[in-house]
This record gives structure tokens, sequence and C-alpha cells, in this order.
């Protein structure tokens, strides 16, 4: 299984290597960004859901307050290991707008697991005019959305530091290492400490920043673990018909000289 | 024709019933089971079935993510994460489409290259190579458009590149972009109709691939060895030999689908598309996707941009006149020790234009991409209508079947191992 596995991995990774240098991604000037070892990580990695409920605690205590998650549902919750009861308390803390009512009024309720998860600012221009300018992104698909995708969010997440010197910052921004153009708006948000987690997991930066990209990364493909299971059967069922109609061709040509 | 009921071989009621009226059980045992084919096919010729295969599966799974996406600017994004999402194995029918439009221009690209290689291009099947041709660009066409639909920013930024390139056009082409956006930037408009022209395109396809698979089998497949069948003994019956034949490759073709799509789905995307469009930030590289690369790099390899466009759909166009260019009676580059060299360049070169299609438009990139340019043309233009009366060919086989059944003589075995010693 894991000689064919890697072989069958090398084998077609290759080929695609070879045969697609560079695609998909932009060339440039860039960081070498550090390699996180992620429980998705691999062609067969799943996501640890301790470290998925440690991850969402800290995006709804940190990143919340400015970034959405619009694509998700308070229900898609459920498949990180919450019970239906801790779900619909989660939802049920945040006011959604409905209507409009048989008045024709529209009002606020308590969300249920069905409604999409509340993003902070009702558009663009609100969150940039709270936001010296800079509009905090919609975080749903964002471990997708970028090159190296989650070892990339989860550097810079934790690659805030001093300027270099000589370097002149615009107004309000901060230096981070492995941001495009070392300038981000996006103040350091995790401090050692920062949320106190359930579990007694002890909140490092490194550890808040693990926890919550891991829950990004289930947030951007929460069909993941889905896939790859379905492709381990799919791929083995084919090498086996791959075997099967391979000596059918033989014998159907074993009586021609060829 | 003689009119009245077709003189049916089937036996089975029902089949001799409906083939008396209407014989297409009598024309696929012709076409598809005693067809006579060329005898010595290799693996090469597995790959016009893999299309016709990939072109209905990209039917199929285009179909069921029409039912649930919105060709619309504010819902487009969203409704293909929510297909994504809250759709049953939605992400598989998006994937396997999306991965699917690779797979494509991969067995497509193998396809063209097999012609080349064998010289299937060459009399008497210009037409059917020229219709290839054809097939090649619709799908490019479809491909690019829906490339847009998802409406990410390489969607957006994309389209705004390659519709602009129309403006180059003298007196006209200014007026031939807004015509193509349906307005004055790339906008709801231009995503509706490129929404309803990907969908109609796929057909077109299917219809120039029967033309296609039609003039097939009127010259017959070519060969390994490009030369003409002379009797039964060149030949063997499509099925089994050839179906059981496809059968294997389709399943090894299935693998490497397969693969793509559970453990690397947006491996061959690019990031970017999953930031919805947003007409106010241009990303820091526009790139197209992998299999418009080639011609990419081309394009800018011209500082004009005229010529750049020109020179890019040239890039095609070369394609349809390459029968007549190629002055080499000789098919196979078996048999063409020098022009099969030529070839295998013109092969790797490619690739250096791929390679080059996704680095930045300067420096040491732009001089890349001028002479690898210059070489895939001078490949066509020059190379083969020359060499084609300079070469000496080696010495073709009597037929397919000799080298063979008298016991693999020297000709075919000498001109695969040592292709130079004899010239």
């Amino acid at each position: 299984m894991m000689r064919i596995r890697s072989l069958l991995g090398a084998l077609i990774l290759g080929a695609s290597l070879s045969l697609f240098p560079g695609a998909g991604r932009a060339a440039g000037p860039s960081v070498a960004i550090p390699d996180t070892r992620f429980s998705f990580d691999g062609l067969f990695g799943t996501f640890d859901r301790a470290s998925l409920q440690r991850g969402f605690q800290v995006y709804s205590e940190v990143c919340a307050a400015c970034h959405g998650l619009r694509l998700l549902s308070y229900r898609n919750l459920l498949e990180i290991g919450l019970s239906e009861e801790q779900v619909r308390n989660i939802a049920a803390q945040v006011q959604v707008k409905d209507g409009p009512n048989d008045d024709g009024e529209m009002f606020e309720r308590p969300a249920r697991l069905a409604d999409r998860f509340r993003s902070p600012f009702p558009n663009e221009q609100a969150g940039r005019a709270a936001n010296n300018g800079a509009y905090p992104p919609d975080l749903s698909v964002i471990t997708k959305a970028r090159a190296n995708g989650a070892d990339y969010v989860k550097a810079m997440l934790v690659g805030y530091q001093d300027p270099p010197a000589g370097m002149t910052m615009g107004d309000g921004m901060n230096y981070n290492a492995y941001f495009p153009g070392f300038q981000i708006a996006m103040p350091n948000v995790l401090n050692p400490g920062q949320v106190e987690f359930a579990d007694r997991t002890e909140a490092t930066v490194e550890q808040m920043a693990k926890d919550v990209v891991s829950f990004l990364a289930w947030a951007a493909e929460p069909e993941l673990e889905q896939r790859r299971q379905m492709g381990v059967r799919i791929m083995l069922f084919l090498i086996v018909l791959a075997g099967l109609t391979y000596a059918v061709k033989r014998k159907v040509w074993a009586d021609v000289k060829h | 024709m003689a009119i009245g009921l077709h003189d049916s071989e089937f036996k089975n009621p029902v089949i001799r019933w409906v083939d008396q009226r209407l014989p297409v059980f009598t024309m696929m045992q012709k076409e598809y089971g005693t067809f006579p084919t060329p005898r010595n096919f290799n693996y090469f010729w597995n790959f016009g079935a893999l299309a016709m295969v990939n072109l209905m599966i990209m039917i199929a799974t285009g179909i069921f993510l029409s039912m649930h996406y919105t060709a619309h600017t504010s819902y487009a994004f969203d409704s293909v994460e929510r297909i994504m999402r809250d759709v049953n194995f939605g992400w598989l029918i998006r994937y396997v489409h999306m991965n699917g439009a690779s797979m494509f221009f991969i067995v497509v690209m193998i396809h063209i290259w097999r012609g080349l290689y064998y010289g299937s291009y060459k009399a008497p099947r210009e037409l059917l190579w020229i219709l290839g041709v054809i097939i090649y660009l619709l799908m490019m066409a479809t491909a690019f458009m829906g490339y847009v639909l998802p409406w990410g920013q390489m969607s957006f930024w994309g389209a705004t590149v390659i519709t602009n390139l129309f403006s180059a056009i003298p007196l006209v082409g200014e007026h031939i972009v807004v015509w193509l956006w349906g307005g004055f930037s790339v906008d709801n408009p231009t995503l509706n109709r490129f929404f309803s022209l990907h969908y109609l395109l796929p057909f077109v396809i299917v219809g120039v691939v029967f033309l296609h698979v039609a003039a097939l089998h009127i010259t017959g497949s070519n060969n390994p060895l490009g030369i003409d069948p002379k009797g039964p003994q060149d030949t063997l019956p499509f099925h089994p030999y050839y179906t059981a034949k496809d059968s294997f490759g389709l399943v090894v073709y299935f693998i490497v689908f397969a693969f793509l799509v559970f453990f690397m789905p947006n491996y061959l995307g690019h990031a970017d598309n999953y930031i919805p469009a947003n007409p106010l930030v241009t990303p820091a590289h526009i790139v197209p996707e992998w299999y418009f690369l080639p011609f990419y790099a081309v394009l800018r390899a011209v500082p004009d941009k005229l010529g750049g466009v020109l020179l890019m759909f040239g890039a095609i166009a070369v394609l349809f006149i390459l029968p007549w260019l190629d002055t080499s009676k000789v098919r196979s580059m078996r048999f063409r020790p020098l022009a099969k060299w030529f070839l295998i360049l013109w092969g790797l070169n490619f690739f250096v234009l791929m390679w080059a299609g996704a680095m930045p438009a300067e420096g040491i990139y732009v001089t890349i991409s001028r002479l690898a340019t210059a070489y895939y043309f001078a490949y066509f233009l020059v190379i083969l209508p020359v060499l084609g009366r300079l070469e000496r060919p080696l010495k073709l086989p009597e037929s397919i079947a000799m080298p063979v059944l008298r016991g693999g003589g020297p000709v075919l075995a000498g001109a695969a191992a040592k292709p130079m010693e004899k010239a």
C-alpha cells in the first residue's frame, strides 16, 4: 500500500510537475514561506477536530471582530465536532436581520443553525471606515485564495516584527515579514494568552495561529476529508480495473503478432 | 441507394426491426465493429478516444453545474462556492469539470503531437487535420469563457486582458471590444453572454468532432509507420482489438484524472481566482490557465500590441496550412532522421514557451520568449518546407504486416533503433 501510494504519487506528481513548470503561480519576488506541519498536510491528512475547535474559538474571539466568514452556515460547525446544543447556543448569541414581517418591518432575531455567519460589517465601506481605510477580507476561502494557502496565512499571523532600520512605514501600517510588500494594515492581534482554551492547551502565539489556520483551512475546504477518502477508494478501484483491462487486452491480442 | 428496408444482417428480431428501418446497428458494426484498423497502433492512438470521453464528461458535469450556477456578477462567485458546499457532491462535479478542462487539453495536445510526429496531417488527411485544429480553437474559446464564470480575480482580469486584445485591430478594434463586452467594461452583460456561449460551444464541438470522425472513417487511420494498409493482413477489426486497447488506456487516463480531482484539485488553478472579482484591484501578475501559456508567451514576445495579437493567432493559423508546408511525402518521423529531431526540439520548445508564459514579461524572459517564438514558427515556415526537399528519408517498409510477420525484419528494427546510420 505504502509503496504503491508513494510510487503512484511520485509518478503522477513528477509527470505533472515536469509538464507544468510554474503553472498556477505567479512569478515575482517572494519570501520563502516556512512550512508548518498541519494534520491535513499531504495526500492523506485529516483535520484535527480539537485543533479546529480551538481555532474556531480564536476566530470568534479575535478575528471575527473584523473578518467575516460569510460562506459558512452555523450548522457547518457540527462538522468540527461541536454538539448541536453547543452550535445552537453559538448561533443564538448572534443577532441576524430577518424580515419583512407581517407589518412590513425588518427585524433582528437570534441566528439559527441554517443562518449564514454574520459578517462584522454591513458593507465594504463600513469595513474601511472602521479600519483606517483598509478592508478586512472575508476569510471563507482564504487558504485557497493565497499561494501556499495555510502555510502562508500561518506565517503571516506570526510574522509581525519591528521594521528594519531605514524602512519608512505608511501611516497606520505594520511590518510583516511574510506579507507581500511587508506593510500590512492589520495589526498584530495574537499575543500570548490572548484566548483561554477550554481544553487547557497553552495559548502561545504559535498554537493559536496554527489552530485558527486549521479552522480556516477547514472552512475553505470542508469537503477535504470526504474527498480524500473517496479518492483512495476510487484510485484503488481504478488500479485493479487497469490490471483487469490490461489482462483483457493481452488476451484479446494474444493471437496477433505485433 | 435503393429505396426500401435495409437488408439487415442482425438476427435479434427487435434489433433487426429497428435496423431495417434505421440501420444504426449496421453503421455501428461497420464503423466501430469490423472497421479495418492498422494493426500496428501504439498507445498514442488512444488519445482520440480519450478526447471523446473527456468531451462527454465535460458536457455531463457542465449540465449539472449550470443547474446550480448563477450568471450574475453579484452571485456568480457565491453560487460556485454554494455548489462546493451545499450541493450534494457539488465539489466533485465542479472539481471534475475544472480539472477535466486541463485533462482535455493534455489529451488533445498529445493527440496533436501524435499527428505531428506520425504525419497524420498529410494527404489524404488534410481536411481531417483542419477539422481537428478547428476543434482545438473552439476548445480554447470555450475554456477561456468557462474560466470567466466563477468570477474570481483571474476570471475578471483574464477576460479583460484577452478581450482587450481585439482593440489592437485598426479602426474598428475599440468598437469590437465594446461589442464583445456588451458595455464599456467587462461586466454583467459580458458574464451573461460568456455563460451562454460556454454552454453553446461544446455542442458545436460535438458537431465538428462528428465531422472529424466521419472524415477519419473515409481515409482510415494513419499508423506509426505512416504507410497505407495494403490489404487485410495489415489491419485488424476495431472491435475487439482496439476497443480492448482503448479500454486499458481509458482506465490509465482515469487514474491520472482521479488523482488530480481527489488529491490536488486546485494545483493547476490560480489562487487569485478564489478572490471575488474586483475591478478596482489588479492582481500583481495576470496569468492565464496553463494551457494558454505558450500562446501568451508568443503574444508578449512582440513589443507591438497588434503584432503580438497577430502572431498569437498566427501560432494556431499556421497549423491550418501545415499539410501544405511540409513538402516531404514521408509521413512518419521514424523514417525522417533529420526532421524527427527538429520536431522533438519543437516539442521541447513548446514547453519553454509554456514556462516563459508564466514568467513576468521582463528581462531575460522576454528574450527567451522571442527565441522560442522564432523557433515555433521557423519549424513550420522554414524547416519543414526546406527539409522535405533536402532530407533523404530512410527506406520505408513494404507493408505494415511485413516487418512483423517475417520475424521483425531489419527495416523496422534498424529504423527505430539507429535512425542516423542509413541516412
